[in-house]
């Protein structure tokens, strides 16, 4: 967690934002992935974007808090307190225990440690990010996708959430080119719609797991490596078997035609 | 402004947070809602990734961060620690202009 607050905060001065800026956010937002996002988006020039994004991104908490309610408890200070310590992991390692106790104290104790250590992070990325000349020739500027991409790995082991995200993805880095800064990335809670794709759900459910795993490793590699989007075609997914990257292309290209209409 | 987005983003952060425990038992949210909120977040941030990897102000942001980028992501996805990732990523992009990719 100091890691991901360190990159957060050598990140966000790199940017060239002012110092201010993630320590503010690391306190009263301290939602790593909506940070992370809001950043990105206010770099770009589009703070409306950034919390209209961040929101969705956080809209999450609200099963969160139904979930833990009990567990943090009927006092209002602890609820008041409480919900400001809800995170992704917090919530986890909370939901794994089954004594109503235990989940009480996990909660407290996750939710504290994790918030001391995302600001004390943050401060260590602040300063050695200040430290640091150019953040291109650090290559700063690749930390920051692939820190992202490792945050979101382990959501992507479930296969809906993988194909919607790797649509959205998709959708956003065409949009890039004719929206202004921002705008894509919203674009890309279209990719839900891959959901929908009835060629797609048959191949899930019908014949099986081996196709349909090679075309989500595809996938996987194709976007997660980038090589999707428009300019580098399909050339990037080299190393992946032919079928499965073909599969995958088809999903995507479908899904874009989808959004493109509706966007 | 900045100020601004970032309180409106924490006050309704913390909203949201605040709204679940208070109304566990007087809010019902759909199956299907609880199951697309998880999708819609990996899509955002997925989305974001992959702009941020490949673009840069609306053109190709170059070999030497999408090449960076594509290393971090195989180690994610080989699941190396958070750490290696970021600093793999970040110093193949730095060795490779260094060597002169733009």
């Amino acid at each position: 967690m100091i890691a991901v607050g360190g990159s957060f905060g050598a990140i966000t001065i790199a940017y060239g934002l002012p110092t201010w800026v993630p320590f503010l956010m690391s306190t009263v937002v301290f939602a790593g992935g909506a940070q992370f996002l809001a950043v990105g988006l206010i770099a770009a020039g589009n703070p409306i974007a950034a919390v209209l994004a961040g929101l969705l991104l956080n809209a999450r908490h609200l099963p969160f808090g139904m979930a833990v309610a009990r567990t943090v408890g009927p006092r209002w200070r602890d609820r008041l307190i409480g919900s400001h310590l809800m995170t992704d992991e917090t919530v986890a390692f909370t939901l794994r225990e089954k004594d109503p106790a235990r989940r009480r104290h996990t909660y407290w104790l996750i939710g504290i440690t994790l918030f001391t250590s995302w600001n004390a992070g943050t401060a260590l990325g602040v300063w050695l990010g200040g430290a640091t000349g150019d953040p291109a020739t650090l290559g700063l500027d690749a930390a920051f996708p692939a820190g992202l991409i490792a945050l979101i790995m382990p959501s992507l082991h479930d296969r809906d959430t993988r194909l919607v995200a790797l649509a959205g993805a998709a959708i956003a880095v065409v949009l890039t080119p004719v929206l202004p800064a921002g705008l894509p990335v919203l674009c890309a809670l279209l990719g839900i719609f891959a959901l929908f794709v009835p060629r797609l759900r048959v191949g899930s459910a019908g014949e099986g797991g081996a196709r349909t795993g090679a075309a989500g490793a595809g996938a996987l590699q194709a976007g997660a490596a980038g090589a999707g989007g428009p300019r580098s075609g399909a050339a990037g997914a080299g190393a992946v078997e032919a079928e499965g990257a073909v599969e995958a292309k088809t999903a995507r290209g479908a899904a874009v035609d989808r959004e493109e209409a509706s966007c | 402004m900045l100020i601004a987005a970032i309180l409106a983003l924490a006050v309704g952060t913390y909203t949201m947070r605040l709204s679940g425990v208070l109304l566990r038992d007087r809010l019902e949210l759909s199956d299907s809602l609880q199951r697309l909120l998880p999708m819609a977040a990996a899509a955002l941030l997925a989305a974001l990734a992959a702009t941020a990897a490949l673009t840069e102000d609306a053109g190709f942001a170059g070999m030497a961060r999408s090449a960076g980028v594509a290393v971090g992501a195989l180690l994610a996805w080989r699941r190396a620690p958070f750490v290696a990732v970021v600093v793999a990523a970040a110093a193949t992009a730095a060795l490779l202009r260094l060597a002169g990719v733009p």
